[in-house]
């Protein structure tokens, strides 16, 4: 199990062409890995790449207008050079996805059991039969009530809370080896939220998927992940295990990010902010691209592009005055 | 919608009773008085037409040199027409020309329109702009205009007529499919759908189209009433039905030589194209208040 990493990013590359000509980088050599049964957690602000990421491994980019380079290992196949039809045939088998939004994906004219018996004839095959009463059993492992009765509802009969528990189910459907959940709790209350997180941790254990959770909530990172890659403008600017990124930061970005939650156990008055804007990624900077809102910027900063440096064995940062610590008096 | 108590007895209750959209939109539907109305008539009107020779005692086509233009009578209801003719008989036995005009040429309107739509909907690009663009140039040209220059070069005959008239209606489904498909084909749960690892025929045909049936199913009501308006304007032409087999545009157009001396020949098809036409419409307008997703 711990030969080689599981999935395997490297140098990912993706651009946007726009109607008008411009190109945008959505993201830029990405290098990321994941090991089996291991949690990486994706942070960002809003369109800092995390996404695009995420579907670039999927292989969802909309083929016309995203031009995607680099290379995504997963299990011995290169997932941006199978045909269509091994990517088909990985995608909600062996690589599955949570989506955002439960309210609007799940198919309002099925049956939320047709829904996910489908995905299981799909990939397993065997009779309706069986794949019904999987689906029941995969209902009742995420926590809804009464699944022989709930299989057959319409999506519009259930909350948020429990949509959600339906793609999650709809992802574990064939014991995927990935599970790419992007902003599973995002759509969803605080009391909520927990619950999804705790069922999420639950499977985790249960399964041994590897999950690369995205969000841009820290606190759910600090309570499912492993290990955290931190995402700006397109870029990852750092990355380290999760205990020594909530400690010690050496991002500026980073640094950032944490000092903008708000926290029971401080008193303060104003909450840090980043001042500034992200820059334009149709025309990205020459140098750093934090560099227009970092604390710390000096004149190398805005020169050439910072490396992806590592600190220690498990912590990079692309920060060239990193470590931080004498920075700060 | 209920909240976060779903797992209570209550709401279990409430899910004893499983209730899908088309069962829901059934309900809704029977609620309005006018759908209602147009259901019940629409449903004589084709009780009329399967059983028609048990009901009227008359041949449509038996003509009789005794009864020529005979004003309605109580062995004659409807009056009879210029070659004596029982009136009744053949408005009775017209329905089955007009309602089959109407529901198979709505079939090939379907048939044809519906595939390329979602063709052009999903693949979009090239395919698109070819297609989208033969349904302008065909959107160009009036309705009718289209089915009698249709209809005239295939030959008259009901049969001709009903492919005139489907081809006709065509555009207007391949344009109601497309952009149908292109809004449904960026929800979420169609991304979700590609996720899951379908191909993509099985998105097309098993996650777009189920939802985008009910905007099809009430143009496809609406399009029947325009049908069998214009199915009456083709045999009316002499383009349709061919004598001595009864229609009623065929019957209206025979009647307008005698519209004052007969004006019975030409109210009762009149009447029966009027009364089925709104039926249709009304169970149109009906489905579509029914099917509206945002009504609660």
């Amino acid at each position: 199990m711990t030969a080689g990493p599981l999935i395997e990013l490297e140098g990912l590359r993706v651009t946007f062409q726009g109607d008008d000509g411009r190109i945008t980088h959505a993201v830029d050599s990405v290098d990321l890995s994941v090991a089996n049964g291991a949690t990486l957690g994706l942070v960002g602000e809003s369109g800092c790449g995390k996404s695009v990421t995420s579907l670039a491994i999927m292989g969802l980019l909309p083929k016309q207008s995203a031009a995607v380079s680099g290379a995504i290992r997963f299990d011995g196949f290169d997932l941006l050079d199978v045909p269509d039809a091994t990517l088909r045939d990985l995608r909600g088998n062996r690589l599955a996805m949570i989506f955002q939004e439960p309210m609007t994906s799940l198919n309002p004219s099925f049956t939320i059991g047709d829904q996910i018996t489908e995905t299981i004839l799909r990939h397993r095959g065997g009779c309706r039969r069986a794949a019904r009463e999987r689906t029941i059993e995969l209902l009742r492992r995420v926590h809804i009530p009464s699944p022989e009765k709930r299989i057959d509802e319409f999506p519009h009969k259930l909350s948020g809370g429990m949509r959600q528990r339906v793609m999650i189910a709809m992802a574990l459907a064939c014991d995927p080896q990935l599970l790419i959940a992007d902003e599973p709790t995002t759509a969803l209350d605080v009391t909520l939220q927990a619950q999804i997180l705790d069922l999420m941790r639950e499977l985790k254990a249960a399964s041994g998927a590897a999950i690369i959770l995205i969000t841009h909530d820290l606190g759910v990172v600090a309570e499912v992940c492993d290990e955290v890659a931190v995402m700006y403008a397109g870029e990852i600017v750092e990355r380290a295990p999760v205990d020594e990124l909530f400690a010690n930061p050496q991002h500026p970005y980073t640094v950032g990010l944490l000092g903008s939650i708000p926290r029971l156990d401080r008193r303060t008055s104003h909450l840090a902010t980043i001042e500034g804007m992200v820059p334009n990624m149709a025309n990205p900077p020459a140098g750093c691209r934090f560099a227009a809102r970092c604390p710390f910027v000096e004149s190398g900063c805005t020169q050439s592009p910072p490396p992806l440096a590592m600190l220690s064995a498990t912590h990079a940062s692309r920060c060239i005055r990193a470590p931080l610590e004498r920075l700060v008096s | 919608m209920t909240d976060t108590t779903l797992g209570t007895s209550a709401s279990l209750a409430a899910a004893e009773t499983l209730e899908s959209p088309a069962r829901r939109a059934w309900r809704r539907l029977i609620r309005r008085k006018g759908a209602v109305l147009g259901l019940v008539v629409t449903a004589l009107f084709i009780l009329l037409a399967v059983f028609a020779p048990l009901i009227v005692p008359y041949d449509p086509i038996a003509t009789s040199w005794s009864l020529v233009r005979k004003a309605p009578s109580l062995q004659h209801w409807f009056g009879t027409d210029e070659l004596g003719r029982d009136v009744l008989a053949r408005v009775v036995f017209g329905a089955r020309a007009s309602l089959l005009a109407g529901v198979i040429s709505v079939g090939i309107a379907l048939a044809i329109g519906v595939p390329l739509g979602l063709l052009a909907g999903y693949r979009g690009g090239f395919i698109d702009g070819l297609i989208s663009r033969i349904t302008d140039a065909m959107l160009a040209c009036p309705f009718l205009i289209l089915a009698i220059a249709l209809a005239a070069f295939l030959g008259p005959s009901l049969g001709n007529a009903m492919i005139a008239i489907g081809v006709s209606a065509t555009p207007i489904f391949i344009r109601l499919t497309r952009g149908q498909v292109m809004s449904v084909k960026v929800e979420d749960y169609v991304e979700a759908a590609r996720a899951m690892g379908n191909p993509r025929w099985r998105i097309a045909l098993v996650h777009i189209l189920p939802n985008i049936l009910p905007a099809l199913l009430v143009q496809a009501t609406l399009s029947i009433a325009a049908a069998i308006i214009a199915e009456a304007a083709l045999s009316f032409l002499g383009l349709g039905q061919q004598p001595p087999a009864p229609s009623w545009g065929s019957m209206l157009n025979a009647a307008q030589r005698f519209l004052t001396s007969a004006p019975w020949m030409a109210v009762w098809p009149g009447l029966a194209i009027f009364l089925v036409v709104l039926s249709f419409n009304l169970v149109g307008d009906g489905l579509r208040d029914a099917l509206d997703p945002k009504a609660r």
